[in-house]
């Protein structure tokens, strides 16, 4: 079952290197957000992967703050590129 | 146990890897977000739930009350994912049309519309 979690890991930071291409090639603000919020969500699966591999249960606290601190960061972007704050 | 949770993690790692692939195919920013929102957080859904399925066999396995608290832990941090990124995508969604990205190959925008009749 290590080795799954392990695949899994690699594949995972493998899509968040997917992810960054349109991070760096996004033709406009928002799609550099988009990827963003891309690499965020599979941070915190891989946060909780990491976990279950190395057996540490409070690396899956630091998914969940992960998640609600990313959540914070892409509404304070969100509400500047659109002009509201 | 172990083979439900093998199974769950590799439906997961498939849909994120679509979602991946989505925000690099798709032509306007709109689709972009609506490939990537759905198939991350049902991709990451699926993780969570075959690390729950993996701790709830080691529970019942070895006993070890480390496994039970791995379990509840991650079913928390995959509720509050589930509900940010519908959330968060929605405020992308609205920040990309208020700046003035028009969806590319679009029939009809009822948005621009509406805010040019007011």
């Amino acid at each position: 079952m290590n080795d799954i979690f392990y695949a899994a890991i690699l594949a995972l930071l493998l899509l968040i290197l997917v992810a960054g291409i349109r991070l760096v090639i996004g033709p406009t603000v928002p799609d550099r957000v988009v990827a963003l919020d891309t690499i965020n969500t599979l941070m915190v699966g891989s946060m909780i992967l990491l976990a279950a591999y190395l057996g540490q249960t409070i690396f899956v606290d630091v998914a969940i703050v992960y998640a609600l601190l990313s959540f914070l960061g892409t509404l304070a972007i969100s509400k500047y590129i659109g002009g509201e704050l | 146990m172990t083979t439900a949770a093998l199974i769950c993690i590799v439906i997961g790692v498939i849909f994120n890897a679509l979602g991946a692939i989505g925000i690099l195919r798709f032509p306007d920013v709109y689709t972009r977000l609506h490939a990537e929102t759905k198939m991350t957080t049902f991709g990451t859904i699926f993780v969570s739930l075959g690390v729950i399925l993996y701790a709830a066999g080691m529970l019942t396995g070895t006993g070890d009350a480390q496994y039970l608290t791995l379990g509840i832990h991650t079913a928390i941090a995959v509720i509050a994912l589930a509900f940010t990124n519908a959330t968060g995508s929605h405020a992308i969604a609205r920040a990309a049309h208020r700046s003035g990205v028009k969806p590319d190959p679009a029939v009809v925008d009822r948005l621009s519309e509406v805010k040019r009749r007011d």
